[in-house]
């Protein structure tokens, strides 16, 4: 209680230093993070916490998605026309955006049309004057094949954008909505080109997001002001600081002792504790991602789709689930998690039967088999302890008269190798959705162009191949979803991965805290969050 | 002393540049790529992972990048970060008052405690005081720094509720860095409480990472202050009636000094393997969180620029410490 009051004063303090003279008493959100980003603007990162500091406070794309969910809503864009042959995609810009106003600069004009051409083309062509600046790596344009996708984006007018495409691509409104996508100001950025200080664009950032940087102190706080004139309105909060507390325990006590009202990863351990905390709500989702075991499916006898099934039927997931997940889990059963449109939720997964699994074993030819499971050496939300998840596995395999040997590398080596289409054994892994498209599943991960990358089951079937090529170029969103749905059919017949769980995302937030959703997308968000 | 001074110096240039070379290497023995970490899941082609390692030059020999780094560090530049992509020098120094700070207070706790209680526990050697030193001191030299700063902070911020949880000042307080020296930059902010708040929020992280310095130059002390206890000339000192004071102040203590001062200097080294914890748990902004990060990134320059710089501060601490021995002792100028 002590404590509460005195976060209250010192918020107070804070917000009526920000808020100067007008004596209004302003709320203030602190949003305990567990990390530093990178830097301040997104397209030139890949952490979900640059992300937070940055896109998810600072700036719009030109759709978004919808808070805690994963549907596509009109942002910067208001609305936009597909063409016929999907290849060209014609955006009608939202009028009277301002954008931030900063020590640095005063905007004199109105998002429009120039500030969609800057901060595309800046990632785009290696010859815009900004590419090369901040490193110029924009490593999720190029992850998302941006670069072969566009073939040019044009200003029709002050507020009409047109983006050309060399196919048709139904993901790309999605894509659209990714943080890389963020809208920073053209004019700002001329002005830093003319001072000679260009890379102040991409420390000191200026967007028409909900929130404008106020201060950052390296890895320790930063502090936001709500941006008076945004265009969806003002923030409920007025002020909205990063605690950066790395460590989760401590990021609970700091909770607990109110010196923060929300913190991400929670350690499971104090889970129990947080749900029986009168202040505290322990918000909790399905994750929006997929933990596997991809078998290498050109080495004999993982070539079988019987094979993988038997041992798909050998493996203990609910065992798993509580001994890796703590409960923080659900069974995965389809490629894809329950969170995202056109999930076959008719699929019936392999129930754990050890002794139908040693049969199936004996049917194939299969006897007296040893492999190796790779245990990833890091710590992700599809798989919170890998190592673990590899001896239950282990156990479970011996069973069946399986022997594996339990293998692990260096987090880029183990990436690395796991690539290799001879590589010997299957490997645990997993994937955290982008855009919310099945497509950045399904292609990614078990499309034909993925084997010796991404596929790591070196899977190439082309019954689902052809399934996910077509839903990729369909626009109707129903005849997607028919595709989908029997991709995953087939799938589940072929067995390339055990799939083994979703997580379930748990967020502490102090009760005081009104309208907080969890993002499926794993980020954080203020706008839309008050304070009682 | 110049010629003691010089020779001193002519040792650190050398070891310096081996520094160089340890840190330069060490970091690329690591398993682990930069540029596929940076990708992670997602991976990249292998036309874009050669374009990024060109583009950071760890596409040539090693021996040559090696040389290009000596060179830039010659002119003052320590790199970029890949990761960042901001100066390393300047990342360095943004951070590196802060661990300063924390490491002062806590080699100031861990001497203006350990001395005296190392001193009086020789002087009253098998007393329930001295058993209850040493018993404290093995306890907190075995301590885990992790569990132990974690036990404080549930103590006596969440159940006593006497310090802030974590953090360098209140988030009440907002002012410029100047210094980058939180209990300076507070009171020149004229900010009321703001020096208040920042000592409150520096007693617990000192209080942990002097647990270890303090345990050392305590059993190090009482250890010296034994030896000496017993020489000829203590035993003369008394027997000639001078007081106790005179004794154990002017007699023991300057002689059993030499090896505690080696063994605080050495401390520094201590400080700042301890930093990377103590920080990590209390939120502190200082560069042992930073490297750490750089090592799991593998962002080679800020690994090599933040190692080269730690090394030149423990050094020169260490110079600064040898030329102590000869103010101690002035035979020392002459005989090394």
């Amino acid at each position: 209680m002590r404590r509460s009051s005195k976060l209250l004063a010192a918020c107070c303090g804070f917000s009526l230093m920000a808020m100067g003279a007008l004596g209004v008493q302003a709320k203030t959100l602190v949003y305990c993070s567990e990390g530093s980003p990178e830097g301040f603007n997104p397209s030139l990162y890949t952490a979900g916490t640059t992300f937070d500091a940055s896109s998810r406070q600072l700036f719009n794309k030109l759709v978004e998605f919808e808070r805690g969910t994963t549907k596509i809503v009109p942002a910067l864009a208001e609305t936009w026309d597909i063409s016929e042959d999907g290849k060209e995609y014609t955006f009608h810009l939202r009028k009277g955006v301002k954008f931030h106003t900063t020590k640095n600069f005063t905007p004199s004009r109105d998002f429009n049309a120039d500030d969609i051409i800057f901060s595309f083309m800046r990632q785009f062509k290696k010859d815009h004057p900004y590419h090369n600046i901040s490193g110029g790596n924009y490593e999720y344009f190029e992850s998302m094949s941006m670069p072969a996708l566009i073939k040019d984006i044009v200003k029709v007018d002050d507020y009409t954008v047109k983006f050309i495409l060399n196919r048709p691509e139904a993901p790309m409104i999605a894509n659209l909505a990714m943080d890389f996508a963020s809208i920073t100001s053209s004019e700002y950025a001329d002005k830093m080109m003319a001072a000679k200080t260009p890379d102040v664009l991409d420390q000191e950032p200026v967007g028409t997001g909900p929130f404008q940087l106020v201060a950052y102190q390296k890895d320790a706080v930063i502090r936001y002001k709500a941006h008076p004139d945004y265009w969806a309105g003002k923030a409920a909060i007025d002020n909205l600081v990063f605690a950066i507390t790395p460590d989760n325990s401590v990021r609970y006590q700091k909770l607990k002792a109110g010196e923060c009202h929300v913190m991400p990863y929670p350690n499971p351990a104090d889970l129990e504790a947080m749900s029986k905390d009168p202040a505290i709500n322990l918000m909790q989702k399905e994750g929006l991602n997929v933990g596997y075991l991809a078998y290498n499916t050109l080495i004999p006898p993982f070539d079988k789709p019987a094979v993988r099934k038997a041992l798909s039927k050998a493996i203990n997931k609910e065992a798993i689930l509580e001994a890796v997940f703590q409960g923080a889990g659900k069974v995965a059963k389809n490629p894809i998690p329950p969170t995202i449109w056109s999930y076959n939720d008719a699929i019936v997964d392999d129930s754990y039967d050890p002794d139908a699994a040693k049969k199936m074993l004996a049917d194939a030819g299969v006897k007296d088999l040893t492999t190796k499971i790779w245990a990833m050496p890091v710590q992700r939300p599809y798989n919170p302890n890998a190592r673990r998840m590899a001896e239950l596995i282990q156990a479970d395999w011996a069973k069946v008269g399986v022997k594996a040997e339990i293998v692990s590398y260096e987090w880029g080596e183990y990436l690395k190798r796991s690539k290799d289409k001879d590589r010997d054994g299957a490997v645990l892994l997993g994937w955290t959705g982008d855009n919310g498209d099945p497509d950045n599943f399904l292609a990614v991960l078990l499309g034909c162009d993925a084997v010796g990358s991404a596929n790591r089951a070196q899977w190439c079937n082309k019954e689902f191949e052809a399934l996910i090529q077509k839903a990729k170029v369909v626009a109707d969103p129903a005849e997607r979803t028919k595709l989908y749905e029997q991709a995953q059919v087939v799938f589940k017949e072929q067995s390339p991965w055990t799939t083994i769980a979703h997580s379930i995302v748990f967020e502490p937030v102090r009760k005081e805290v009104i309208g907080y959703r969890i993002d499926p997308f794993g980020g954080h968000i203020f706008y839309g969050v008050d304070l009682k | 002393m110049l010629t003691f001074l010089l020779k001193k110096l002519g040792v650190l240039v050398p070891t310096f540049f081996g520094v160089t070379l340890v840190a330069f290497v060490f970091i690329r023995m690591l398993p682990g790529d930069p540029v596929l970490l940076m990708a992670g899941e997602r991976g990249m082609s292998e036309e874009r992972h050669a374009k990024m390692m060109k583009q950071f030059g760890y596409d040539r020999p090693i021996y040559e990048q090696y040389f290009s780094y000596l060179g830039d560090l010659v002119q003052g530049d320590l790199g970029t970060s890949i990761i960042t992509k901001k100066p390393v020098f300047k990342e360095f120094m943004t951070l590196f008052p802060a661990t300063v700070e924390l490491s002062l207070c806590a080699i100031i706790i861990a001497v203006f405690l350990g001395l005296p209680a190392g001193m009086v526990a020789a002087t009253r050697r098998g007393s329930a005081f001295d058993h209850t030193v040493m018993t404290g001191a093995l306890t907190g030299y075995s301590m885990p720094i992790f569990w132990w700063g974690l036990l404080l902070i549930i103590l006596f911020s969440g159940i006593l509720g006497w310090t802030p949880v974590s953090g360098r000042i209140s988030l009440f307080f907002f002012f410029e860095p100047v210094t980058g020296f939180m209990l300076i930059d507070s009171l020149l902010s004229g900010q009321e409480g703001a020096f208040i708040s920042a000592m409150s929020h520096l007693i617990l992280p000192s209080v942990v990472l002097a647990t270890i310095p303090l345990a050392v130059i305590a059993r190090q002390t009482r250890s010296a202050m034994l030896e000496v206890l017993g020489e000829d000339y203590v035993r003369t000192a008394r027997a000639k009636g001078l007081g106790a004071f005179r004794v154990i102040g002017l007699h023991t203590l300057r002689n059993a000094m030499i090896p505690v001062i080696t063994v605080i200097g050495l401390q520094v080294g201590v400080l700042f393997a301890g930093a990377i914890l103590t920080e990590t748990i209390f939120s502190w902004p200082g560069i042992g969180k930073w490297m750490v990060d750089s090592i799991f990134r593998r962002d080679y320059p800020s690994v090599q620029g933040g190692l080269l710089m730690i090394a030149a501060v423990v050094m020169i601490v260490n110079l600064f410490v040898d030329l102590m021995y000869g103010l101690i002792n002035p035979q020392i100028r002459h005989t090394d």
